[in-house]
C-alpha cells in the first residue's frame, strides 16, 4: 500500500498489489471451510450483492434486449433475414452481452458497495474488533461476500438474458410485426444448451468471483481515511472492468 | 532467565526486555511491565509513545523485535493463530472508536461473541446480553442500530459486548476519549464497579489522569520507549521527577520537547550572522 | 429476527428466480424445446435431399409446430434420406394423403418440415410413411433452374449480369 511515487515504483508496485491480490484469493479460499459456520452470513450477503442488484439488471437488460432487437432487426432486414432475429439476439445474450453487461453493471451496483462497506469496517476499527473477539475477519466478512459474488452472479445474468430476450421480442413482434413462431422456432433450431447457454454462464461465474475479489482486496487494503475508502472504490471499478473485459477474451477464446 | 518467567498466581501479563520498531522508529526500548490479576492498571504516556502498540503485542496483534510477552502463562507471541484465537477469547477489548458492527442492532451487537463461539439456546443468549446491557444501563436500547446512539452510549454498548463473556481481562484503549463529562463519569464508574463485582483485571489506557485517578490502581507512565514511572496513582501525583511533572502538571516544555526538532532558528531566519 | 427472515426469503426469492429464468432459458430459447415433448407416434418421411434440416427441427401444420425431427439417416436400398417424424399425440388426424416438404424460415432462417394435409379419410398411423414428399429446395438449384429457364419473363437484362458472375 505503499504510494509509488515513481515510475519504475509504479511497476513494481503494480506487480506487487497483483501477487497481494493472488495471495489474498488463497486466504479467501483457505477462509471457505470455516466461513461456512457462518452460512447465514453468506446467504445475507446473495441477498446484499444479488438481489438488490436485480431491479438495475432487470431495467437493463429489458433495454439491452429491445436496442438489440431494433438494431438487428435493421441490419437483418437489408438481407431480408428477420426472421433469424430472436436467434441472432439469444446467441448475442448468451454469448457474450449477458455475462459482460450483467458484470459490468455488478461492479458499479455491488462492486463499489463491498469495497465501500468493507474500507469502512477497517476505517472504523471493526475489523480489529473481530479479531479480538477471535473472529476472523475474513472467514466472516470477504469469504461470505466473495461466496454470495459467485453465486449471484450467473443467477443475475440469468435474468438478464431472460429480460433481454423478452425486450427484443417486445420490439420484434409486438412493434415490428415480426412472426412470434418464426420469432421462437428459429431460436430454438440454433440456440445450443451447453454451447451458447452455459458457456456464458461458466463466464458470469469467472466473472462474479474476479469482481468480487477485487472489491474485497480494495477495500480489505485500503488505508483507514475517508480518502482512502473513496479511492479504493473508484479502483475497484477501473480494475473489475478492465479484468472482465480481458478475461472475457481469453474465456471466448478458450469457450469457443 | 527472567524473560520466560510464567505468570504467577497474582500477575496476569508479565512484559520483560520488550524491544519494538515500527517503521525505523524505535517505539519501546527494554520495557518492563507486570499487570497484576483482578486489579486496574492505568497506562499513560504522550500521544505517540505507543500505548496502543503495547496493546496489541499483549492481544498478539503485532510481534515484538526482541523480549517477551506472557498472557496467563502463555508467552503470546509464539502462539498459534488458533491458540492466540482461543487466548482473546479470553480477552476483552474496548475500542477507542467502540467499533460496533454497523449491520447489526444493540442486541446483536452484544450477541455477537457468544453466536460465534458458543451454541447456546436463544433465550440463554437473550438473558446474558440483557443482563450486559443492564449492567451498562441500556437495556431500554437493544433494538437500537449503532447510528442511532451516542458517542457515550456506543462506549457503553462496546463495553457491555467487551465484557459479554466474563473474560479474564479487559482492555480499554482510551475509553475517556471524546466524552462529555456525564458520559465519561458514566463509564468510569462503570469500570471501577467491573472490577469490584466480578473481579475482572483491567487495562486503562488513557490521558485524563483525573478520571484515572478514580478508577485505577496502579499507573505505568511511559515516554521515550522506556517506563518513566510506576506506582499509585497517589504516588505518582507526588512524584517529583521531570516526566511526571510535565505529564501531571500540564507543563508545554520539560523532557518533551515543545519545539520539532529544527535547524538553528536564527539560521532558519536568514541570519547567519547571528550565530557569529 | 424478523428482518433476519425478510432478508432470508428475499434470498431465496432471488435464487428461484435466477433459476427459474434459466430453466425458461434452458428449455424454451434452446434445442431443448424441441426434444420435449409428451406423447408421441412415429411418422417416416423419404427425402431425395433433406438439405440442412438438423435433428429436432420442428415439424409444422399450417405455421404450427406439432413435432419434431426424431432421426435423419440414409436408407442403404433405395439411397434416400429416410427421416423419422415424431408428432405429437394430439395430432393424430393427419388424413394419409398428406404431403411432407422441407422449407426453411425466411432466407436465412433454419429449415423444418412442412406438413399439407390432404383429404383423405382415413388417418396415418404410427409408423406410416408419407406418400408424398418434396425435398428441400437447393439455391444452387434455383440458380440453376433460373438460368436454364432464361431469367424472369419482363426484361432479359437481369438474366445478363447474373450470367457472368465473377469467379
Amino acid at each position: 500500500m505503499t504510494p509509488a511515487g515513481k515510475p519504475r515504483n509504479a511497476l513494481a508496485g503494480g506487480i506487487a498489489q497483483i501477487g497481494a491480490c493472488g495471495l489474498f484469493l488463497l486466504s479467501i479460499l483457505a477462509a471457505v471451510p470455516a466461513s461456512l459456520r457462518h452460512i447465514r452470513e453468506t446467504v445475507r450477503q446473495v441477498w446484499f450483492v444479488g438481489a438488490m442488484s436485480l431491479t438495475i439488471i432487470m431495467t437493463c437488460g429489458l433495454f439491452v434486449g429491445m436496442v438489440l432487437g431494433l438494431q438487428l432487426y435493421y441490419v437483418l432486414s437489408i438481407f431480408g433475414g428477420t426472421a433469424a432475429l430472436g436467434t441472432v439476439v439469444s446467441l448475442a445474450l448468451y454469448r457474450e452481452l449477458g455475462p459482460v453487461v450483467t458484470a459490468l453493471l455488478f461492479a458499479g451496483r455491488a462492486g463499489t458497495s463491498i469495497t465501500a462497506e468493507i474500507g469502512l469496517m477497517r476505517a472504523t476499527d471493526q475489523l480489529s474488533a473481530m479479531e479480538m473477539m477471535a473472529v476472523d475477519p475474513l472467514a466472516y466478512v470477504v469469504t461470505p461476500r466473495f461466496l454470495a459474488g459467485v453465486i449471484a452472479m450467473p443467477l443475475l445474468a440469468c435474468v438478464f438474458n431472460a429480460l433481454g430476450i423478452f425486450g427484443a421480442h417486445l420490439v420484434g413482434v409486438a412493434w415490428l410485426g415480426l412472426d412470434n413462431g418464426t420469432f421462437w422456432s428459429n431460436m430454438t433450431s440454433s440456440v445450443d444448451v451447453w454451447k451458447d447457454v452455459i458457456n456464458g454462464l461458466w463466464k458470469s461465474v469467472a466473472f462474479g468471483a474476479v469482481i468480487t475479489l477485487i472489491a474485497t482486496f480494495q477495500g480489505y487494503t485500503t488505508p483507514p481515511t475517508s480518502e482512502g475508502v473513496a479511492y479504493a472504490t473508484t479502483r475497484t471499478v477501473v480494475f473489475s472492468s478492465i479484468v472482465v473485459l480481458a478475461l472475457d477474451f481469453v474465456m471466448t477464446a478458450f469457450l469457443m | 532467565m527472567p524473560d520466560l518467567t510464567p505468570a504467577d498466581d497474582s500477575t496476569l501479563i508479565r512484559i520483560r526486555g520488550l524491544k519494538t520498531v515500527l517503521n525505523g522508529k524505535t517505539i519501546f526500548d527494554g520495557v518492563d511491565l507486570d499487570i497484576p490479576r483482578g486489579k486496574v492498571t492505568a497506562v499513560m504516556g504522550p500521544s505517540g509513545t505507543g500505548k496502543t502498540t503495547l496493546m496489541r503485542h499483549i492481544t498478539g496483534q503485532l510481534a515484538p523485535d526482541a523480549g517477551s510477552v506472557v498472557v496467563d502463562g502463555r508467552d503470546v507471541p509464539r502462539l498459534s493463530r488458533g491458540d492466540l484465537f482461543r487466548l482473546r477469547e479470553k480477552i476483552g477489548y474496548l475500542f477507542q472508536n467502540s467499533a460496533l458492527l454497523t449491520d447489526f442492532s444493540v442486541f446483536e451487537n452484544v450477541a455477537f461473541p457468544l453466536r460465534q463461539h458458543l451454541r447456546l439456546p436463544e433465550e440463554l443468549i437473550r438473558n446474558i446480553v440483557l443482563t450486559k446491557l443492564q449492567a451498562v444501563g441500556l437495556r431500554g436500547a437493544a433494538e437500537l442500530m449503532p447510528s442511532e446512539l451516542s458517542g457515550g452510549m456506543a462506549r457503553r454498548v462496546a463495553l457491555a459486548r467487551a465484557i459479554v463473556r466474563d473474560p479474564m481481562l479487559v482492555i480499554y484503549d482510551e475509553p475517556f476519549v471524546g466524552l462529555d463529562p456525564i458520559a465519561l463519569n458514566q463509564v468510569v464508574k462503570l469500570i471501577r464497579m467491573l472490577n469490584d463485582t466480578l473481579g475482572l483485571t483491567g487495562i486503562l489506557v488513557a490521558h485524563e489522569f483525573s478520571a484515572v485517578k478514580r478508577v485505577a490502581d496502579q499507573v505505568y507512565l511511559i515516554a521515550a520507549g522506556k517506563i518513566a514511572a510506576h506506582g499509585t496513582p497517589a504516588e505518582l501525583a507526588a512524584d517529583t521527577s521531570p516526566w511526571t511533572r510535565q505529564f501531571f502538571g500540564g507543563e508545554a516544555d520539560g523532557p518533551v520537547p515543545f519545539h520539532y526538532p529544527a535547524r538553528d532558528y536564527a539560521l532558519d531566519l536568514g541570519f547567519p550572522e547571528a550565530r557569529a | 429476527m424478523s428482518q433476519k427472515h425478510s432478508y432470508q426469503f428475499g434470498t431465496g426469492l432471488f435464487i428461484l428466480l435466477g433459476f427459474a429464468a434459466l430453466a425458461w432459458l434452458a428449455t424454451q430459447t434452446t434445442s431443448i424445446a424441441n426434444y420435449r415433448q409428451g406423447d408421441s407416434y412415429t411418422l417416416n418421411a423419404r427425402f431425395s435431399n433433406v438439405g440442412q434440416l438438423k435433428l429436432g427441427a420442428p415439424v409444422k401444420i399450417a405455421g404450427v409446430r406439432i413435432g419434431s425431427v426424431r432421426t435423419i439417416e440414409v436408407d442403404p436400398a433405395k439411397l434416400d434420406a429416410k427421416v423419422q417424424l415424431s408428432i405429437a399425440t394430439r395430432y393424430a388426424e393427419l388424413p394419409d394423403d398428406s404431403a411432407a416438404a422441407i422449407f426453411t424460415s425466411g432466407l436465412l432462417g433454419d429449415q423444418y418440415v412442412a406438413i399439407q394435409p390432404g383429404g383423405s379419410p382415413d388417418a396415418l398411423k404410427d409408423g406410416d410413411e408419407f406418400v408424398l414428399t418434396q425435398s428441400s429446395v437447393q439455391l444452387e438449384d434455383l440458380i440453376g433452374k433460373f438460368l436454364a429457364a432464361g431469367g424472369p419473363e419482363k426484361p432479359a437484362e437481369p438474366a445478363t449480369p447474373a450470367a457472368t458472375p465473377t469467379p
